[in-house]
């Protein structure tokens, strides 16, 4: 029986595909994304991506709702120094990061769960990487919903 | 909660999704979801045919809701913005939901994956749609004058332009002459017109319209104000030292650009002979006759090209500065004209004279020319031979590998454009700066001389590294779109700005600190209680104020936190 359970596990951990959602902004890191798609490179299709104007629109309840809803983990490709409307917009972001880690520790969430890295408008290369990491960081701590 | 009546297009792209997406699939997993009445698949959704039939469908079933799932919303929001428009239904009750650059295109290796992901997209996109309320654009009244900062060849040729369709002009320029790098140039590629005349015509042209201003030795301090009418501080310097304060309805950036300085010792920079290409042109335009260096006769030429440009990783010059291989072959055609004999080495990573100027590059060859192409790992050597000459050593990609000795009376670093230092500038309007130091439209096809600040347009190579002609079309491209912005009288800015809710509001202060464009002020209610509002003109609509907010009554129009809550639930619903 135990045998049997292990080899479950293990199957279910190969077919597990974690699902992450994307916060982009429409000027800066969504152009990388798009550029990423139009150079063909492939990562996984449980990518999915919102696009906003500016990173420091984030609100911490967004990320918290993403992983409640079942998004095994949120990756935040901010404006980093390039943001176009706010000089501090990397401090925001990184204030609001914090914030949303600490929350999701309190609701017993792994806060490796959130991933964020500045994406630039060209930044194809580095986005497809970045999510072909955080799927095998998030396959290795496994479904949010076992947590 | 009223129903809605929504519409789903979902685009083949000829094959560009339907290749990868089984769209048919993702409309029957969509057209069941609340509040959709129509959902159908197209071949090209932005074709005249089928926006005919959206706008047919929204008069028809009068629909209140649209959902293009096709390309990325960079490409064609205006057009169905448009459509939408055109049929009576709000343009701001549409989502455009990007299927092909961040799905068929990502996953051309998963079909059942793929389709998946395109039915979460569009759902979400549905979600959004179901809660987005009308929105009206703001109207501002707009100044009929255009402040141009930057007397180059772009600028002057700017405000030419729009001193012509009417409108006034002020032209700003640091120096104390006008022309910028061209007033010193002789012949300019592609057809020989010398730089210094083409600006003694257009200053002339300047000085005989009397809708157009021109303060040299002058900068822009401050910017206040919103597009349409922005308030900008001149100081002036020198002995009329002033400073003035101008009301203009939109800007125009043409500061230009810098050249490469070489490090010492980089490809023997600082050893008698070796010259930047700017320092070579000078020599060339000014020489009469065979060009001479201290007297001696320059007979063989060789040039090393990308320096400063396309560094790697590690410099700080990343780009391709794209003017430089024509403006050294046409350096190299004006020494043959000079002097037919010279024997010119060309040292090259690759040669992009591109366009028409490929013919300049041809010529060169047929005249003698030598192009050699090094790696970019085994740049070329300069050195001071016991003989006094230089000689630069090479290993040629072409011929085997085989190390190349050229003798040479001069060497020619083909130096690029880098960006001006303008901090003073970027700070008073606020302009983006990409990670190049150049300044940042928001989208290089589609909106290629605007940027994210209503009004600012930048034209010419502080933009991006151009050619003299490039410029000059680009500063042309900010007339057209400065002179639409104004010519009207009045401009219709983003609706999508962020608001308050006053019944939420407390008056706690926090976001009046945090918006670096002062949209956010204190306003008395009429029962004496004070809560904050935001101005939609001044809004740059970030929402950079809405998550500061402790009682979360910031919401931004199109992103509301309902909407984006919305959006999430639509992904992460499974999928059957």
């Amino acid at each position: 029986m135990a045998v049997q359970q292990q080899a479950a596990v293990r199957e279910d951990a190969r077919a597990f595909s974690p699902r992450i959602l994307v916060l982009s902004t429409n000027n800066i890191s969504d152009p990388g994304i798009d550029l990423a798609g139009s150079a063909h490179m492939h990562y996984p299709p449980t990518v999915t991506t919102i696009a906003l104007p500016c990173t420091s629109a984030i609100m911490p309840e967004w990320i918290v709702h993403a992983l409640e809803q079942g998004f095994d983990g949120v990756f935040i490709a901010s404006d980093g120094e390039e943001c176009a409307y706010l000089r501090d917009c990397a401090e925001r972001s990184a204030q609001m990061f914090e914030t949303a880690q600490k929350e999701l520790k309190e609701r017993g969430i792994s806060p490796a769960r959130l991933q964020m890295a500045a994406i630039c408008s060209v930044c194809a290369e580095p986005f497809t990487r970045y999510m072909h990491e955080f799927s095998q960081t998030l396959t290795e701590l496994g479904p949010v919903r076992k947590e | 909660m009223n129903r809605r009546k929504i519409g789903v297009y979902v685009c083949h792209c000829g094959g560009n999704i339907s290749d990868y997406v089984d769209v048919e699939k993702v409309v029957d997993a969509v057209k069941g979801e609340e509040d959709v009445v129509v959902a159908r698949t197209a071949m090209f959704t932005c074709s005249d045919a089928t926006q005919q039939e959206i706008y047919d469908d929204i008069r028809e079933l009068g629909l209140d809701g649209l959902v293009v799932a096709s390309c990325s919303p960079k490409l064609h929001t205006f057009t169905f913005r448009g459509v939408a428009k055109r049929a009576g239904l709000n343009p701001f009750q549409y989502t455009q939901v990007n299927v092909r650059e961040q799905c068929s295109w990502a996953h051309t290796d998963d079909r059942q994956g793929a389709t998946e992901k395109a039915v979460r997209l569009v759902r979400a996109g549905i979600a959004r749609t179901r809660l987005l309320r009308p929105l009206e654009p703001t109207v501002v009244e707009t100044v009929p004058k255009t402040l141009v900062i930057g007397a180059g060849i772009a600028g002057l040729r700017a405000a030419i332009g729009l001193a012509d369709i009417g409108l006034s002009v002020v032209v700003v320029e640091r120096e104390a002459e006008v022309g910028g790098w061209v007033k010193d140039f002789g012949p300019m590629y592609p057809r020989d017109k010398e730089g210094h005349e083409l600006v003694r015509q257009l200053e002339a042209k300047v000085r005989q319209r009397e809708n157009i201003a021109l303060f040299t030795s002058a900068e822009v301090v401050r910017k206040a104000g919103s597009f349409g009418d922005y308030v900008v501080d001149i100081k002036t310097h020198g002995k009329s030292a002033m400073t003035m304060q101008i009301h203009v309805g939109s800007i125009i950036v043409a500061t230009g650009f810098d050249t490469y300085r070489p490090e010492e010792g980089e490809y023997g920079y600082g050893i008698d002979g070796v010259v930047t290409l700017p320092e070579y042109k000078k020599m060339l335009d000014a020489a009469e006759g065979p060009l001479a260096y201290h007297g001696r006769p320059v007979k063989d030429v060789a040039y090393i090209y990308c320096v400063g440009s396309r560094q790697g990783d590690a410099g700080p010059h990343q780009y391709c500065s794209r003017f430089c291989c024509s403006a050294a072959v046409h350096s190299a055609l004006e020494l043959y004209s000079r002097d037919p004999s010279a024997r010119q080495f060309h040292l090259y990573r690759d040669m992009r004279t591109y366009g028409r100027y490929e013919l300049m590059y041809r010529e060169s060859r047929e005249k003698g020319s030598t192009y050699l192409k090094f790696a970019e790992d085994e740049p070329p050597a300069v050195q001071k031979g016991a003989d006094g000459r230089l000689v630069v050593t090479i290993r040629d990609q072409l011929t085997g590998q085989k190390e190349v000795r050229i003798p040479a009376d001069l060497v020619v670093l083909v130096t690029g454009m880098v960006p001006r230092e303008n901090d003073g500038l970027v700070g008073a309007l606020k302009l983006p700066v990409g990670r190049d130091g150049f300044f940042n439209e928001i989208h290089p096809k589609l909106r290629p001389v605007e940027t994210v600040v209503d009004g600012v347009t930048i034209c010419g190579a502080c933009q991006f590294p151009k050619n003299a002609s490039e410029s000059v079309a680009s500063g042309l491209a900010a007339v057209t779109q400065s002179a639409a912005m104004l010519k009207q009288g009045r401009a219709e800015l983003d609706p999508q700005v962020a608001s308050v809710d006053p019944g939420l509001c407390t008056d706690c202060g926090v976001c009046y600190e945090t918006c670096p464009y002062d949209a956010i002020r204190p306003k008395e209610e009429p029962e004496g209680r004070r809560v904050a509002v935001i101005d939609p003109a001044t809004c740059k609509g970030c929402g950079g104020c809405a998550p500061v907010c402790p009682e979360r009554a910031i919401n931004l129009e199109g992103y509301t936190q309902a909407e984006i809550k919305a959006m999430i639930e639509g992904l992460a619903r499974e999928v059957v």
